[in-house]
Order: structure tokens, then sequence, then C-alpha cells
């Protein structure tokens, strides 16, 4: 008999905003996070940390009564004490050596959480001096060199040559669940991790090192995550270590949760930086060489350095075509708590210190903001600084034209002179996916099966606020041919799912994505025109799985960093529009306007979100995120004086979503997640400088602009 | 002690001084409420004590005693406002959507149109990380014009 060609494809699920995956568990409070489940004699786990920035440790003395107590240092490790993650440098547990403020060196467990929360332990230690300098920090992590063609040459073209430093803060994640997880013994010495995370994967890799053989069979499950934002990248591996090692110890459940003063002290923090900029333009705005050279401040451990320097560093020469340029980029090693995954990677730090010194460079000249940009943005066809051509899917001064028509940015740039009001613009590009060879080497593996029901999508990305589930079971929907409510995406559990890789670079749609695609493509031709429920009845579960596969011709030179850096960019222009009150010195946005290209919506409405909340991410970080360091240790750890963007803080935004679809990207999508963040920052700085304030350096705090030096009257802009 | 939460008597045996956070999420099971910080700065935890958002991290269970509790499990779950807030993408996380729900239910219930101004003052004590509330904003409105509707 000939099956009915009943799914031929609806093919509707792409474009459109199809109701969420995770249905309403969400907004009735049904949705459990880490901390909403316990299990049958579960204990609570506490940290106990180093009180000095560097030194050793020569003594530990538990002053309580330890009945009832699991106690925890680094010889009961039955694998490796390491966190595994790029280079085998930081220890789970202090041995001996402390290299900063709030490192772990001793693990409590106890029952009962008053109980624990009242045990002291006294250490006793022998200092040394610690190092918060970065730039007189003697050990490098990474050292990454860019070139291409003769910046001597390139410097010789010049007519004007204008330099500037440019330094970017630390910054908090505040995802509003703090990290969290629990570890849990099973039967046949197997140990089951259940956490708020982005990456099973690299916690499973991690706790493998962690507990070796003495654990034969680890399972990571991710639980409802509230927000990650990179923070959940790689610390989870930390916490994740110490509830297993109590749970192994105790043979009990084990709960490790943290308060917020702890997880803003001991986590993770986008990477501080330094950028300086040597510029060579000729008088009507061609820029003929730049020489950049940029610092990040990697805290005492590698974590994930290497690679945020090296986005940070192939994002340094902005979106701007230059024939001579040279970028040296290094990350060090300060006694600070390590810096780690933050939206952005490195790139947000570059990206605004490039477009601050753009405005700068147009000022030199007399030329307006928009003409500069527009005479050197990348265009299809173009080489990047990395050597890399641009496709046709390159729309730098597309976003660019759009954002200064929809904005009113010319006519709003003259009326607003000279008011203390100001408006500024920002113009960027973020790639996509794994850096460089990043992606050959992760060989992310997705897969699809069928069910009594319609089919079932088989990933390791993580659902953690952004709409993975949604959005990878729309693609799916449509490449199989199916409605969108006969998908379902499977648990992020390491013992259901293939490795698809972390969920992080923007990488998800693009690459996991086009991974399903490929596998949609083999089933619909498997199906062969039977819906998946009644191939399953028939035939059984049908699984199709496959790996990521580099598209031809993409080459890339780890040593040289020559090549194609990412698959794809995706493009950006922020305008932001600041008032300044002359008694307090407080900025603020008043209408901002974010024109931005990822290739295509897959869900215009979750894009949306993702523009409107990392545009006020990177608001934040302009104006009043600070993370204030004393002695190695964040001292304003509280959201009472760590402060984030409120209702009131946040500008009412215009998003714009300019389609140029990627012919590599699933149903032309690129990767959106990190672009967001990119622009606020210099778009707010350049609005801040229109309106008269030199600044340089972010957060722009009202105590930083009352410092800030006053510019002389905007000089007149020449297009 | 006795707490009337969500419409029912419930009796808890806790010290007086007990966070009604703890309270509600350990002695209840009512998990909906979140702790987000814990010193009443982001309002994850917000519930309505006598129809007043109130953090109840900040709030000793013997103050709640007596007094009527309103936690999200208390909505319907299809609460106009719960439905704007999942089609907005007004909740991308998650976990501060069950204070936002609670701190915003005036807003959708009062038959005066929400102006943007009002909706930002009133949830001005309501962080949220994900979504730059801009869709929050829309949710509300568009909840408000459902729940008056007709």
């Amino acid at each position: 008999e000939s099956p009915e060609p009943r799914y031929s494809g609806p093919m509707d699920s792409v474009g459109r905003n199809t109701p969420r995956k995770e249905g309403p568990a969400r907004v009735t409070g049904e949705a459990r996070y880490v901390d909403d489940l316990r299990f049958p004699g579960m204990l609570h786990g506490r940290t106990i940390r180093s009180s000095i920035a560097r030194g050793r440790v020569t003594g530990v003395s538990l002053d309580f009564d330890t009945t009832g107590f699991t106690v925890v240092d680094h010889r009961d490790i039955p694998g490796r004490n390491l966190i595994a993650l790029i280079e085998p440098d930081q220890p789970a547990l202090v041995v001996e050596q402390v290299n900063h403020r709030e490192e772990p060196i001793l693990l409590l467990a106890h029952e009962d959480r008053d109980t624990l929360a009242r045990a002291r332990v006294s250490i006793a230690y022998e200092t040394a001096e610690p190092v918060y300098d970065p730039t007189v920090s003697e050990h490098v992590f990474k050292n990454i060199l860019i070139e291409k063609g003769n910046l001597d040459r390139g410097f010789e073209r010049a007519e004007v040559v204008i330099e500037g430093t440019y330094s970017t803060g630390a910054q908090e994640h505040v995802y509003i669940e703090t990290n969290g997880v629990i570890a849990v013994p099973e039967p046949g010495g197997r140990m089951t991790l259940y956490g708020s995370l982005q990456c099973p994967y690299y916690v499973l890799k991690a706790l493998r090192e962690l507990l070796g053989d003495a654990v034969p069979d680890v399972r990571v499950v991710q639980t409802e995550t509230g927000g990650g934002f990179g923070g959940k990248e790689d610390y989870p591996s930390v916490i994740a270590a110490h509830a297993c090692l109590l749970a192994h110890k105790s043979g009990r459940p084990v709960k490790l949760v943290y308060d917020r003063a702890e997880d803003m002290t001991a986590t993770t923090k986008r990477h501080p930086a330094i950028v300086r900029h040597r510029t060579g333009v000729t008088r009507d705005g061609r820029i003929t060489a730049m020489d950049v050279e940029v610092l990040m401040d990697g805290g005492a451990y590698c974590t994930l350095s290497p690679v945020v320097l090296s986005r940070g560093a192939i994002h340094a020469g902005g979106a701007y075509r230059c024939a001579n340029t040279r970028i040296a980029a290094r990350a060090v090693r300060t006694n600070t708590p390590p810096n780690g995954a933050f939206r952005g990677f490195g790139a947000p730090q570059t990206l605004f210190a490039v477009e601050v010194h753009m405005d700068r460079i147009a000022e030199a000249l007399g030329i307006d903001p928009v003409t500069l940009r527009m005479r050197n943005a990348l265009r299809p066809g173009d080489t990047t600084a990395t050597g890399q051509k641009l496709g046709a899917d390159s729309s730098a001064r597309e976003v660019l034209r759009e954002a200064v028509r929809r904005s009113g940015f010319k006519r709003k740039r003259a009326k607003l002179a000279g008011t203390g009001r100001g408006i500024g613009l920002s113009l960027f590009l973020h790639g996509a996916g794994f850096t460089g060879s990043g992606e050959v080497r992760l060989a992310s593996r997705a897969g699809l099966e069928t069910t009594p029901t319609g089919v079932r999508v088989l990933v390791a990305n993580t659902e953690i606020g952004q709409g993975t589930r949604t959005m990878l079971a729309q693609i799916v929907a449509d490449g199989v041919g199916v409605p969108y409510e006969q998908v379902e995406v499977a648990d992020a559990d390491t013992s259901q799912v293939p490795d698809s890789g972390p969920t992080v670079a923007s990488r998800t749609c693009m690459v996991v994505g086009g991974i399903l695609t490929r596998c949609a493509a083999e089933m619909r031709e498997r199906l062969a025109g039977l819906s998946p429920a009644e191939h399953h009845a028939r035939h059984g579960r049908l699984h199709v799985e496959k790996g990521y596969e580099p598209h031809e011709g993409r080459r890339w030179d780890d040593a040289t960093y020559r090549g194609d850096a990412y698959a794809t960019y995706a493009w950006g222009c922020d305008v932001a529009e600041v008032e300044l009150d002359p008694v307090t010195h407080e900025a603020r946005v008043t209408r901002f306007t974010a024109v931005q290209e990822f290739g295509r919506p897959i869900h215009p409405a979750m894009a949306r979100g993702q523009i409107e909340g990392g545009s006020a991410q990177g608001l934040g970080w302009a104006l009043l995120e600070q993370v204030v360091m004393r002695d190695g240790r964040m001292a304003n750890a509280q959201l009472t004086n760590y402060v984030i963007p409120t209702t009131l803080d946040t500008p009412p935004m215009d998003v714009v979503m300019l389609e140029n679809h990627y012919a590599g990207g699933p149903f032309g999508a690129k990767g959106l997640g990190e672009l967001p963040m990119d622009g606020p920052a210099p778009a707010v700085v350049n609005a801040l400088r229109h309106a008269g304030l030199d600044v340089r350096d972010i957060p722009a705090t009202p105590e930083a602009l009352a410092r800030a030096p006053r510019l002389s009257p905007t000089p007149s802009e020449n297009a | 002690m006795k707490l009337n939460v969500n419409g029912e008597e419930r009796t808890v045996e806790v010290h007086p001084m007990r966070r009604l956070l703890d309270v509600l999420r350990e002695d209840c099971g009512l998990t909906g409420t979140k702790e987000g910080c814990g010193e009443g700065e982001c309002g994850a935890c917000t519930v309505l004590i006598d129809g007043e958002p109130v953090c109840s991290c900040l709030v000793p269970a013997v103050q709640a005693e007596g007094a009527t509790i309103v936690t999200v499990e208390g909505l319907s779950g299809d609460h106009p406002l719960q439905r704007a807030l999942m089609r907005e993408i007004g909740s991308q996380c998650g976990i501060c959507t069950p204070g936002v729900v609670l701190a915003a239910l005036e807003l959708v219930e009062s038959p005066k149109r929400p102006t943007l101004e009002r909706i930002r003052e009133r949830l001005a004590g309501n962080l949220c990380r994900c979504t730059g509330y801009e869709a929050i904003h829309r949710a509300v409105v568009a909840a408000h014009a459902e729940r008056h509707s007709s």
C-alpha cells in the first residue's frame, strides 16, 4: 500500500511565534529549579574559603562538634584534584597554595542548615604578596598576534594618527537564580548530579577527572536554570565537584546552593580589559593602519581565558576594513577569583574600545561618525583582520543605514548639540559558533528519534531562558515536515542525549540547529511519506544521529591566527540617547534603538527578547555595574550596592531585525545570543561624548562622570 | 502558628522569626516563591500579604500570622497575566516570574489602564536579568486589555 503523503511538510513553524515548549510551568510556579528539589536523607553543603589572596595554608582547625557533619578536604578526592577545562591548573580544593580570596579549602555537610552555618573553622596562613594589577603581571595565560598587511606602510600612508586607551570593568552575571547543584549517590557506586548549568558535558568531563574509577558512572542532569549568561558555563564544574565530593564521602544526597553574596564573591566575572588603539587615517577618513593592544585580567586560574582572549582579539578591529592591521593580545594571571565566560566572551570589551575610538577619530577629522563608519565598514568580499573573506550575508552598511534612519540620528545629533543631552551610536559584528577550529575539535553530535506521538530532539544544549527547546523544535518540525506540536525535546541529561557541545558562543541555533537540519532531512527521507508516529507504530523507533561537519573550504590556522575565524558573523548598530543630570552626574538613557541582522529569526518574539535583554545588560555594564575589589575580594557583593538595571533604568527600546540569510545556517539563521551585548556600552559612551564628556572607561558611574574631562562644544561635523 | 495561604488555613510549627520565604517554601512546600538575593532587592520572593506585594525574605513568619497570604500557586495558572507573560516572552528563564506576577497583579486587576510609567514604577523592585523588561511591560498591557474586555 502506498502511504498517504500527509507529511509532505507544513513548513510553517520557522519564523512563527510558536508556544514555548516549556509550557506554563514557569508562570505558574510549578517549574522546579534546583533549590526546589529535595531528596530523602539530603544534606546541605557549605564551602570554607580562603580569607587571603595569596600564600600557604599552614593549619586547619575545626572549632565545632563534628558529630553529624561530613568534612571533606583535598585528601578525600578519589581522582585528580582538578577542575578540568583547558589548562590543568585549578584545584578543586586547596592543597596548600592559595592563589585568590574565596578559594575553596574545605567542605562541610550537615542535614540541618542552621547547624551547618554555625560551624566555625579556623585556618592559619603564611601570606605572600598578591598581584592585583594585570599590567605588571608576569604570568601570561595566552598571547595572540594577528597580523595583516604591512603596519609600517599603513602608517606611512596615514595623514593623521589617533591614539587612545580604553578600559572596561568586571561584570557580574546576576542570573536571578544563583549557582546550585545537588549530588545524589546512586546504587552501584554511581552518581547523579542535578544542577543549574549551561553545559552538562563540561560538568561530566570535570567530574570524571575528579572522581576517577571510584565512581564508575556519572550522570549530569540540567534542572530548570534561572539564567546563565555564561556564568553557568564553566563555574558549575566547581560547585558540582564540591557537592559530589561531599555526597561520595557521606553516601547521601548533598545540596549545595550559594547565597547571593557567595555567588558574587566566589564565582566568575567578565574579564576586565584594557585596550590601546593607534590608528592611521587619511584626511577624508579612510583607515590605513590599525595597531591594537589588548590586555585581559584572567584572575588566578586559566579557566576559559585563552578563548575569551581569542574572541576579543578577533573582534578588536571592529566592523571595519583595514589593509594593515596588528592586534596583539594577552591574558594574564592576577590573584583575584578567576574570570570566566560572560555573554559576548571578550568581544564586548574590544568592540567598546574600537567604537569609542572611532568617534574620537571622527571628531579629530571633523567628519560625522556615520560617514566615517560608512566609509570604512566591511562589505561582502572584504577581508577581516584574520584574512577571512566575507560573504554576501555581511550587513554592516545596512544595519548602520537603518539605525541612522530609524532613530533620526542626524537630526537629533544637530539638535541636541550643547544641550546636556547627547546621541551616539555603535557598529559591531559578532562571530557565530566556536572560534577557528573550535567546532571541528568539539565534533558535536545531535540526534532525532521517533516516538509514539512524533519526533524527539536529542541534544545536550540547555534551555536557560533563551528558548533553546522551542527554537530547535521549530527547526526540526520544518525539517522533518511535521507540525510543531509533534516535536518534543529530551531533557539535557547526559545519560539520554549525545554531546552536542556547550550552550555558549551563539552556537546552539546555527551549529546544533544545522546538525539537526541534516538529521531531519535524513529522517524525512527514511519516513518515506509516513508520519513519525505511523512509522514508529509500524517499524519501531527510528533514530538518526549526525556529527558536525565544517563547511567546505573553511580554513583556519591556530598557529598564525589566519583564516576563517567564524563560519559567519551577525551585525548590529545601536543608537543611544542620553540625558545628564547636572546635579547628580547621573547619565540616563532615554531611548535606545537596536538594529540587528542575524540571518533569520527562527522565533521572532524570542529573538526580540534576546536583543532587548542583551541590550539591558550592556546598558548596565556601561553605566551602573561596578565590581569594587578590595584586597582581592568583591567588596560590594550585594544587590543593594552592585546595581543592575531595573524597570526604571531601562529605556524604551526600538528593535529592528534585518534579514540576510546565511546559506550555511538552518533556514538561513546565524547566532544571536551574544550580539546584543556588544553595542550598548560604546553607543552610550559616544552619546556622553556628544553631550560633552570625554569618557574612555566603563562603568561610567556618576562618580566617574563627575571627574570626566569636559569637551569643548562639539565641532562642526562635515559629511 | 496559623497562616492563611492561598485561601487555606495552615498550621505550622516554626520559630516566629523564621523568614516567611522559608516557611512557604520548606514548611508549606510552596516552592513557586523564589529566593534571589535574601535582602529585599530583587523581588523574586514577592508574595501578597493582605493584598500588598511584599518581599517574603524580609518578613518574619510571626508578622504574617493572621494575615492573608497569596503566592503564585494561589492563582489559577490561567490568569490573563500568566498567559500574556508566556505569549509575549515576558518570562524567559522564569525565576523572577512568580514575583513579577504578584507584583503586577494589581495593575492588571485594576480597571484603570496601566500607563508605561505606572508599570515601571510598580515593577521597579522586581529584577529581571533576561528580558530587559520590555516584554514584561507588553504582557501587563495585553493582560489588562484581556482582563477588562467585554
